[in-house]
């Protein structure tokens, strides 16, 4: 089993390293980079690069199954390989850590990770670089495996930092495009910023208990004689590791980067920027949930919070805010990546108050359902694209504006689009409604009333932007040029099979969570309870009862569809009238608030200011240098002074002697 | 046999410079090969030296050879761990400059002796354990710079290499204030006039009012050399004018004795003195941390924002030799070790593209990525080992020195206010992705920029050819050896420190 273990992450290594070296070859390519022959030659090159990406994922795969099953069964590996870095006390070793959570998460890695996989040979099938992007998509594959089965800190910092660079490779992935190397850059440095909480987090996790393994750690939480001594440092603790999560997925105040991640192909925004790597930050919350249920009330809180207070506070905020710019977006993705932030808000609430198997719970439906409606915007981009490029015409592909009436077009992408939306809204039976009542009924039953009236509101609004998203794209007329509308094509089956698949499951994954309260008895829950804890039902019902908190919320959801339903569905005049009526927030929510204008003011200008004008062009030219030079001038006056006295005259030498001798004697006498 | 692998690999590069200089003018493939032929040598015997090395044994390959006897000079060499991982990244970073320096055109012969008569000297200061020996092979790496400078240099070459020979100058004076200290109240106490470094170590304890007086003159000496704020503005200029092998020997690997030196003479003779400025020094270090780091951030000159990294990448080294404790000096060591390899391929590469563009500014750069892939990949690694990757070697020192550092006050070793110091600089992870991601961005990536196009050189811009290639390779190779599986090295500096300079100050070993 070790070996199994090992090689699941090392598998996709492989494919990325023999990709790297022999892509090209495999391709059959000799002049890969040669743009000027590249629109006729790419039709020559073998598809063999992605297939072998593919297979590598798959079994990757199949490899996790045999775990899954495992694990299933009541087993639990913690396996270490060997000593990493040794400093001082300090000792990491490569080792992984499977648990139920774990394991989960290796299916949801590597299986949708293979469907996206193959979804993208057909996607980046007319690429000139495709054996690049499979390169990194492989390696991508290894990093968020090493992120969720490390045994300690140091390994899932390792995958944490490693997808953050494959992330960072994937948007900058049409590097031509100034916009796309601007958005890889910003998510990598806005990440850095999280991560610099992070580190800071495990420093102070070794500098109190003097170990990074989780086993140990845990353990050692556990037996704490002394709770208060250690209480602030372990809010310090977990506040601080959530900052790295604010950075990985995206939430207030360091969400910024990824809608503009958006700029990388459309596979990887629905693997990294929705289904996986974004979500590692509530992977993290969960793994580490000992210190986050570490609360022993007023005395150990740091600003009147506890850090499961912060992370759900932050959550809740993400959740609204984002969605309300998702009201007015008009890119389908950008849509798209707004309602992912939001929904990852919704996860932070879950892990928050501490639920965490709801929190995982969500973050593996909205796996399903976000990949599926990522992969399905992807499908109406692609029919987009093709139906502008045969005629000729280079309208934005990616506005729905442009759209309207595909249903008829494309059949498969709208129907399982479709099921994705209906999940997403939370309407049962669909598996969104599963996880996000159960995180919103536990904030409620937690005494986070507040929090869970906002998130509420949120699910309104999600089903709102929604339910806007699939009138304007598939109903209604179509607002594409009259001349591109016949060449709207539905996509290859390479493209929508992987679709087809994720809406079976966007469907009824939420089956395997059905709450008591309807009868069912939430087996996802129990499943995960080893790793996470059990979270305790409530025992005596405050307020409303579980049943009526059902209804809020599917009144919501219902409530969003109906509104979106009598404003967009039959192209009435009503959203026009409304954004005149409200310009002032229709505009601010379509700026996003001004954000990235403010951080660019407040923040990014101040710094290279100070680079150039103070430290480059000041400190080191004008001060530093300036004394040297100084010292240098003063030293060449002396010697020029100096060697007025070194005529080399005996009379001047004579003169001088005769003068100081005066002197002496001068003084002498006095 | 092993008594002469040590001399070997000093005196090759030497012997290999005088082969060179009878040489005929006209043979140019003939020096290049013997200097490639002599580095590829030492990197051998380096090899060689790591294999054999015994972790158990204080003072492996050892001769010791009265030299001048009524001064007590010896002719001392030998190599422990730490002198082990230098002699490896002298080699390696020697040999690579070799490869990449076919490009100078003019007077190549006195270019390659000049440059492996420096290499003997630094390979002559990591296996000497005779302070006097240590000084002269000291002087020797130093001062040949400023010829190779000022003769092959480009830009404002000559007033770069007057600063920086000045620079260096005042650091050596600086130097010999304590050395001679040490020797003469050495000689008072024990009656016994000698330089041996383990003579001085085992019979002689400084006094700490002294070791209090000469432990900043050598932090500030060696400093100099090892890029200390703020007498670091040699460094930029330097690195600017200087030819890229150059560089990349000067940053990789003579940077390095600074630190080498610090720890060798400071930490062992005045361990007092140390534990007294440690935190003012750690206080100078962050400076050079966030400092070097954020000026790195708006320069447009390729070699300036990589002189400035270097600012802010060797910071870590003093700042891991000021926290006193086995995380944080054998991060130290690391540091110069995978700092040295990665500061090298980076200028290497900044070689390569300013061989073929003639141009080192990166605004008149930009969509380089199509016309040279393999440049690029190499750039964007050595660029994510320099900010800290986890799996390559930058991650490595960066954990080791800042796990030292929050460590400190908890070993009852200097102070408690260490952890904040870390905590500044940890804000240098943010600053140094900013450099590094913008330069990516400006030269490779985009499209070619309008000063670009104007350029002559780029009608027939090429990526790599072999020769290149192969010497990148070498550099990237080891970056990977040394960060995913770092433990080889770890085990072979703790050796060494673990010797002599961890019982000195009182740290327990690891």
């Amino acid at each position: 089993m070790d070996l199994i273990l090992l090689l699941i992450p090392l598998i996709p290594l492989a494919g990325a390293v023999i990709n790297t070296f022999f892509g090209r070859m495999l391709e059959g390519s000799s002049h890969g980079h040669d743009d000027g022959h590249g629109s006729e030659g790419e039709h020559h090159t073998k598809p063999i690069p992605g297939i072998l990406a593919c297979v590598m994922v798959g079994i990757s795969f199949v490899l996790s199954l045999i775990v899954f099953f495992d694990v299933l069964n009541g087993q639990r590996f913690n396996v270490d390989y060997f000593e990493w870095i040794v400093a001082g006390n300090f000792r990491a070793t490569l080792g992984f850590l499977i648990d139920p959570l774990s394991a989960t998460m290796l299916l949801i890695v590597t299986g949708i990770g293979f469907l996206i996989h193959v979804y993208a040979l057909g996607y980046m099938a007319h690429d000139p670089d495709r054996p690049r992007f499979f390169n990194y998509l492989n390696l991508f594959i290894f990093s968020m495996l090493m992120l969720v089965m490390g045994n300690n800190l140091l390994v899932m910092f390792f995958g944490w930092e490693a997808v953050g660079l494959c992330s960072y490779l994937l948007i900058g992935y049409f590097y031509k495009k100034q916009s796309a190397t601007d958005a890889g850059k910003k998510a990598f440095i806005v990440n850095r910023i999280g991560d610099f909480g992070f580190g800071l987090g495990i420093f102070l996790i070794f500098g109190t208990f003097g170990t990074i393994h989780f086993d140990q750690l845990f353990a050692a939480i556990q037996n704490q004689s002394n709770v208060f001594a250690i209480a602030t440092t372990m809010t310090a603790i977990g506040m601080l590791l959530f900052v790295g999560a604010i950075g990985k997925s995206a939430q207030i105040p360091l969400y910024v980067w990824l809608p503009d991640a958006m700029e990388g192909p459309t596979p990887v925004s629905a693997l990294i920027h929705a289904a996986t790597m974004v979500t590692a930050g509530v992977f993290m919350v969960a793994r580490c949930n000992p210190i986050y249920s570490f609360d022993i009330g007023p005395a150990g809180h740091i600003l009147g919070m506890s850090a499961g207070d912060l992370v759900t506070y932050v959550g809740c905020a993400t959740a609204v805010f984002a969605a309300t710019i998702g009201l007015v977006q008009t890119d389908i993705k950008k849509v798209l990546a707004y309602s992912t932030v939001s929904q990852l808000g919704y996860m932070f609430i879950g892990v928050g108050v501490g639920a965490y198997s709801a929190g995982v719970f969500h973050l593996l439906t909205h796996a399903f359902f976000k990949a599926l409606l990522f992969l399905g915007a992807g499908s109406v981009i692609h029919v987009m694209e093709h139906g502008f490029h045969k005629v000729g015409l280079h309208d934005d592909p990616q506005d729905i504006r442009n759209m309207g009436g595909l249903y008829s077009k494309a059949k498969v992408t709208a129907i399982t689009f479709i099921a994705g939306w209906i999940a997403i809204s939370g309407i049962p039976p669909f598996s969104g409604f599963f996880s996000k009542d159960e995180i919103l009924s536990a904030a409620y039953h937690e005494g986070y009333n507040g929090v869970f009236w906002l998130g509420i509101l949120g699910a309104m609004m999600t089903a709102f932007y929604m339910s806007r998203l699939v009138f304007l794209t598939f109903f209604g007329e179509s607002r594409a040029k009259p001349e591109a509308r016949e060449h709207l094509h539905e996509s290859a089956s390479v493209m929508t099979v992987p679709l087809m698949i994720l809406a079976f499951f966007a469907v009824i994954a939420g089956f395997i969570g059905i709450p008591e309260a309807l009868g069912g008895h939430n087996w996802f829950g129990h499943f995960l309870a080893p790793a996470v804890g059990e979270h305790a039902a409530p025992t005596e019902v405050h307020g409303f009862s579980e049943g009526i908190l059902i209804g809020i919320s599917i009144f919501a959801g219902l409530a969003g569809i109906g509104f979106a339903y009598l404003m967009y569905f039959k192209n009435t005049p009503q959203a026009d009238k409304l954004s005149t009526e409200f310009k002032p927030v229709y505009t601010t929510l379509l700026h996003k608030y001004y954000v990235d204008e403010a951080y660019d003011k407040l923040i990014v200008s101040p710094i290279k200011w100070c680079s150039e004008k103070i430290l480059w062009k000041g400190v080191d030219v004008k001060i530093i240098d300036g004394f040297l030079n100084v010292t240098a001038i003063t030293t060449d006056l002396t010697g020029r002074v100096l060697r007025l006295f070194q005529t080399g005259y005996v009379q001047t030498y004579a003169f001088f002697i005769s003068l100081g001798l005066f002197l002496i004697i001068y003084y002498l006498m006095k | 046999m092993e008594a002469y692998l040590l001399s070997a690999i000093v005196f090759i590069p030497t012997l290999a410079a005088l082969i060179i200089m009878m040489m005929p003018e006209e043979n140019v493939t003939g020096v290049r090969m013997t200097a490639s032929f002599a580095s590829l040598l030492t990197v051998v015997l380096s090899v060689v030296a790591y294999i054999f090395y015994d972790p158990a044994v204080a003072r492996n390959f050892e001769v010791n050879i009265p030299w001048v006897q009524v001064m007590g000079i010896n002719y001392h060499v030998a190599a422990d761990g730490v002198s082990i991982a230098m002699l490896l990244l002298t080699s390696i970073t020697i040999f690579t400059g070799c490869l990449i320096s076919w490009e100078i055109k003019e007077r190549q012969k006195e270019f390659f002796a000049l440059l492996l008569v420096l290499v003997s000297g630094v390979f002559g200061v990591f296996v000497s354990f005779d302070v006097f020996l240590f000084l002269v092979f000291y002087e020797l790496a130093v001062l040949p710079m400023y010829l190779l400078i000022g003769i092959w240099g480009t830009g404002r070459k000559e007033y770069s290499a007057m600063k920086l020979t000045l620079y260096l100058l005042f650091g050596s004076a600086l130097l010999l204030i304590p050395v001679f200290g040490l020797y003469v109240q050495a000689h008072a106490a024990t009656g016994v006039w000698s330089f041996d470094y383990d003579f001085l170590r085992q019979n002689f304890n400084m006094e700490e009012s002294w070791q209090y007086i000469f432990y900043p003159m050598v932090f500030v000496g060696f400093g100099t050399i090892g890029g200390l704020w703020p007498v670091h503005t040699w460094s930029p200029d330097g690195h600017a004018s200087a030819p890229s092998a150059v560089s990349m020997l000067h940053a990789g690997v003579l940077m390095k004795l600074g630190g080498y030196g610090i720890i060798r003479i400071g930490l062992q003779f005045m361990p007092y003195g140390a534990q007294e400025w440690s935190l003012f020094f750690a206080c100078l270090t962050v400076v050079n941390i966030v400092y070097g780091s954020l000026s790195a951030i708006k320069q447009t000159d390729m070699k300036y924002i990589i002189a400035y990294s270097s600012v802010s990448h060797l910071g870590i080294v003093t700042l891991g030799i000021c926290t006193l404790t086995s995380a944080g000096i054998n991060g130290a060591v690391y540091q110069m070790f995978a700092h040295g390899i990665m500061t090298a391929l980076l200028f290497a590469l900044v070689g390569v593209v300013y061989g073929r563009l003639h141009s080192r500014m990166i605004t008149d750069m930009g969509g380089l990525a199509k016309i040279m892939p393999f440049t690029t990949v190499a750039f964007v690694f050595a660029g994510m080992t320099g900010l800290g990757l986890p799996g390559l070697s930058g991650f490595v020192s960066e954990l080791m020195v800042l796990t030292g550092a929050f460590s400190a006050g908890v070993a009852g070793t200097p102070s408690p206010m260490m952890k904040y110091i870390a905590l500044v600089c940890l804000t240098g992870v943010v600053f140094t992705a900013i450099y590094v991601l913008r330069a990516v961005q400006r030269i490779f990536f985009g499209q070619p920029t309008e000063a670009l196009l104007r350029n002559e050189h780029f009608a027939h811009l090429l990526d790599t050819d072999r020769r290149e290639i192969f010497a990148l390779s070498i550099l990237m190779l080891t970056i990977v050896l040394a960060g995913a599986y770092p433990v080889w090295i770890i085990d072979l500096i703790n050796s060494g420190l673990s010797n002599d300079i961890f019982p000195r100050l009182g740290i327990p070993t690891m």
